[in-house]
């Protein structure tokens, strides 16, 4: 049976698909144009006995976070740029303790306050390289908000199979429109739940021991097992520890644990690959447009096609490869000065047939833009 | 493949951003069509300029902005002065005499219709005027049916208020009806 | 003998340098813990960055060393989430109001029920003797070789201006006292704060001339007073021990209980 055709904005459609996932517990802080998120879920999470609460800045909703999910909580938070950037140093400590948690980026024209109401993707490496150190992390996006309810699913499912933060990037155009979406009926998306400890209490746990699978069942604080948890390179115990032999181990497990399940956490859809000379790669809003030319231009029996990601990171270069590497060109379509670009071109033997078709002034790049970049590109003049 | 962009213009507090979600979310649910809603946000809320953009269509929408319009609705001279040169050849031109004065000729049916000495007139309370123009549209082109609009409207209308902009809706309807039978102008 | 069982002696010794006032603040903490009865699941203890913080790594309760300021935000989360736990949150200094004054003054604002124990050694130790918000004037630093010109907070005041419903001041000297006031923090419905001074004979002693432990332990005996005594009508610069603030008001996480029973109560009127 499929479910209700509901009518509503991106940013709702997250809502429906991290409540679908489970969620519990929401702290976040207002800022355009994320802010329908937390509004929304102060309505609806205390409905069905989540939490809500509004910190008093980004740092603190993201430790916020962090604390709940230590408690056996599915957490959230949203922002946007300035946001992001506040919340960068917990979720490094997210990373370095294995904390389940998902993290919105309604992307905005930056840097600084930048372009509050208008479209950017400027936000792509940051969520790759925003905090410091060494380490991995995933980050995925949508086009559409059947794909945005979807994605925000597999955010919650994957920050649960592999103990991580996951961001999900969006964009202003994808959270503030709206379209149709049906939304998926209970039991439709598999859902992941917390892995939590066979070990009962008063017996030894280790919280930072890996299981034969690389996975580390957890124990909720306020439960049997009492342990340490710290931002400090750490043992098996949670404890501090500058051994360089366990220093070593647990960076190499952090990255390792997503950078050896890239091909499982890949997520994107292929538009008319097969034969086509001409690919657009392209993510979130961009994807729109990038559709709207490869159809109007099979239409006129030209041989395009759009490789739409929607895991950014960690980037599937062999996917990409594979998908894109027999083309005669291929066009990267993004709103901002080239942050997958250079991903695709490691991805490809040839790299300098790929070329990047973006747009830097807060409007969302149209079709014309992209197909006059092409003619460009293709040496016809505009 | 049918299509209709469509762009409503006017300032902050007119009402002209509901009035696009409501015909939008008519189409979706009620009239089983396609539809995108968008709209161009500032910093003021009330009193700014406004625009909101809905497509409606049979088929999947890809690219959701509005560049041409085939109707276009102004509220305001300064609406009408930025975007009529926008519309495309052919399209619907909707503006309100109280508010815009016809300057340029474009290639376009423009139809001016009082829709704001209607709502002061028979209602008195010019908070519902979207509705009015949301039924004036509909009058001039069927693109969702009426009933659909009006259970969408029921369902944003906080209650005590649904009765005055069922009214509108439905004055704005008839004197588009009224106007289409007779010959429309071409400016 | 059984406090120890609040230590996780497999992970000693400790990092504090001889002298260090904090671990005489994680004896009384365990002692007022243990007066109290409380079982070692049901106590969460959260801190931040700087030598105070590594006070959780020893004791065995659930235990989470954050980042530098933000505790009393991740307590927050564990608070909110599961409000049954008993949430202390032990800081520095520097690391309470300084990188954390936002999110110290709002915890207070919420009245949440959690403990704050800012053990205050009026320098940052880990990082080798800078001035703290809490150094005060004229005080001598290695951020401050001329001597320090930024004012300090009264924590007292503040805590109790931005909404804290608990707020007390000892000192390591005054053990029976700590001991008695971290109890009565932890009992308060609300959110608590007790400030200790402690010392820190490595840096703040040896850069102000306080002399070692001994000398700065026998400051407090003689530079501290109860609350409204007679000796403070003497000498007002003398300071002030005991508690400041105790008041019953509507704690954050009841209030939250309410909004609860008020959506869901929505919920079984209009289905969605």
């Amino acid at each position: 049976m499929p479910g209700a055709v509901r009518f509503m904005q991106g940013n709702e459609a997250c809502v429906e698909g991290a409540l679908y996932a489970g969620l519990e517990f929401f702290a976040g802080y207002p800022i355009t144009p994320s802010s329908e998120i937390a509004e929304q879920l102060s309505y609806r999470l205390p409905r069905q006995g989540g939490r809500f609460i509004q910190m008093e800045d980004e740092i603190a909703s993201m430790c916020a976070i962090i604390g709940a999910s230590l408690t056996g909580r599915k957490v959230l938070t949203a922002t946007s740029g300035p946001g992001f950037s506040l919340m960068q140093e917990a979720l490094g400590f997210a990373v370095m303790a294995e904390i389940p948690c998902v993290i919105v980026n309604v992307q905005r024209g930056g840097p600084s306050t930048g372009l509050p109401t208008h479209m950017s993707q400027g936000d792509v490496n940051q969520a790759r390289w925003g905090t410091h150190g060494d380490h991995a992390i995933i980050a995925l996006t949508a086009s559409n908000h059947q794909d945005v309810f979807a994605i925000t699913v597999e955010a919650f499912n994957m920050a649960e199979t592999f103990r991580t933060p996951v961001v999900l990037l969006f964009d202003e155009v994808v959270g503030h429109m709206r379209e149709r979406i049906i939304l998926p009926q209970p039991g439709e998306l598999a859902l992941v739940e917390r892995l939590r400890t066979s070990v009962p209490g008063g017996v030894d746990y280790h919280p930072y021991l890996p299981r034969e699978d690389g996975r580390l069942p957890m124990s909720d604080f306020g439960g049997v097992h009492r342990y340490n948890v710290t931002g400090l390179y750490h043992d098996m115990w949670g404890f501090p520890s500058e051994n360089p032999k366990v220093v070593h181990g647990l960076i190499r497990h952090l990255v390792d644990k997503i950078e050896s399940n890239v091909d499982n956490i890949a997520r994107y859809k292929a538009y008319y690959i097969d034969d086509a000379r001409t690919v657009l790669v392209s993510y979130g809003a961009s994807a729109r447009s990038a559709l709207h030319v490869v159809e109007s231009a099979r239409r006129k029996g030209q041989k395009f096609g759009l490789l739409e990601l929607q895991t950014l990171w960690p980037f599937p270069h062999d996917i990409v490869g594979e998908a894109v590497g027999r083309a005669k060109r291929v066009i990267v379509v993004e709103m901002n000065m080239g942050h997958i670009l250079h991903e695709v071109r490691k991805a490809l033997t040839n790299p300098s047939n790929v070329f990047l078709v973006n747009r830097l002034d807060g409007v969302f790049i149209t079709p014309t833009d992209i197909r006059q970049a092409l003619r460009l590109i293709e040496g016809k003049g505009i | 493949m049918n299509r209709t962009r469509l762009v409503f213009s006017g300032s902050g507090g007119q009402g002209v951003v509901t009035a696009a979600i409501i015909l939008a979310e008519a189409a979706v649910l009620h009239d089983g069509l396609m539809a995108v809603q968008t709209q161009s946000y500032g910093a003021a809320a009330r009193g700014g300029a406004t625009r909101a953009e809905v497509i409606i269509s049979d088929a999947p929408i890809n690219y959701p902005m509005v560049v041409q319009p085939n109707i276009l609705v102004c509220l305001t001279q300064e609406a009408y002065s930025l975007y009529a040169a926008t519309i495309r050849p052919g399209g619907l031109l909707l503006t309100d005499p109280h508010y815009v004065k016809i300057e340029r000729k474009v290639d376009a049916i423009q139809q001016q219709v009082p829709m704001h000495d209607t709502v002061s007139a028979q209602i008195g309370n010019l908070m519902v005027l979207n509705s009015c123009m949301l039924g004036a549209l509909l009058g001039l082109r069927p693109l969702v049916r009426p009933e659909s609009v009006l259970t969408v409207l029921a369902r944003h209308v906080p209650g005590q208020f649904m009765d005055i902009n069922r009214r509108a809706f439905c004055s704005g309807l008839e004197l588009t009806k009224a106007e289409k039978n007779r010959s429309e102008i071409r400016v | 003998m059984s406090i120890h069982k609040y230590l996780r002696e497999r992970f000693f010794p400790h990092i504090w340098c001889a002298g260090c006032g904090h671990g005489t603040v994680l004896n009384g903490l365990i002692r007022a813990i243990e007066s109290l009865g409380l079982s070692r699941n049901e106590i969460v203890m959260v801190s931040g960055i700087g030598c105070s913080s590594r006070i959780t790594g020893y004791l065995d309760f659930h235990t989470l060393h954050t980042l530098h300021g933000r505790a009393l935000a991740f307590a927050t989360g564990i608070k909110l989430s599961k409000p049954e736990l008993n949430v202390i949150v032990p800081m520095g200094d520097g690391d309470a109001l300084a990188i954390g004054g936002n999110h110290f003054i709002h915890a207070a604002r919420r009245n949440i029920a959690m403990t704050a124990l800012v053990m205050n050694n009026r320098i940052y130790g880990m990082t080798g003797g800078q001035f703290s918000p809490l150094s005060g004037c004229g005080m001598t630093a290695t951020t401050a070789p001329y001597a320090n010109i930024d004012p300090d907070f009264d924590v007292a005041a503040l805590a109790t201006a931005a909404g804290a419903s608990f707020v007390a001041r000892t000192t390591t000297f005054h053990v029976k006292e700590m001991i008695d006031l971290i109890r009565q923090a932890i009992l308060h419905d609300g959110f608590s704060v007790v400030e200790i001074l402690s010392q820190c004979p490595t840096y703040f002693g040896r850069k102000n001339k306080m002399g070692g432990a001994v000398e700065m332990l026998n400051w407090y005996k003689e530079r501290t007073t109860p609350l409204g005594s007679k000796a403070k009508q003497n000498d007002p610069s003398l300071i002030e021990r005991g508690i400041f603030m105790q008041v019953d008001k509507p704690e954050y996480c009841s209030q939250y209980e309410k909004i609860l029973q008020k959506a869901q109560s929505a919920n079984s009127q209009t289905k969605e």
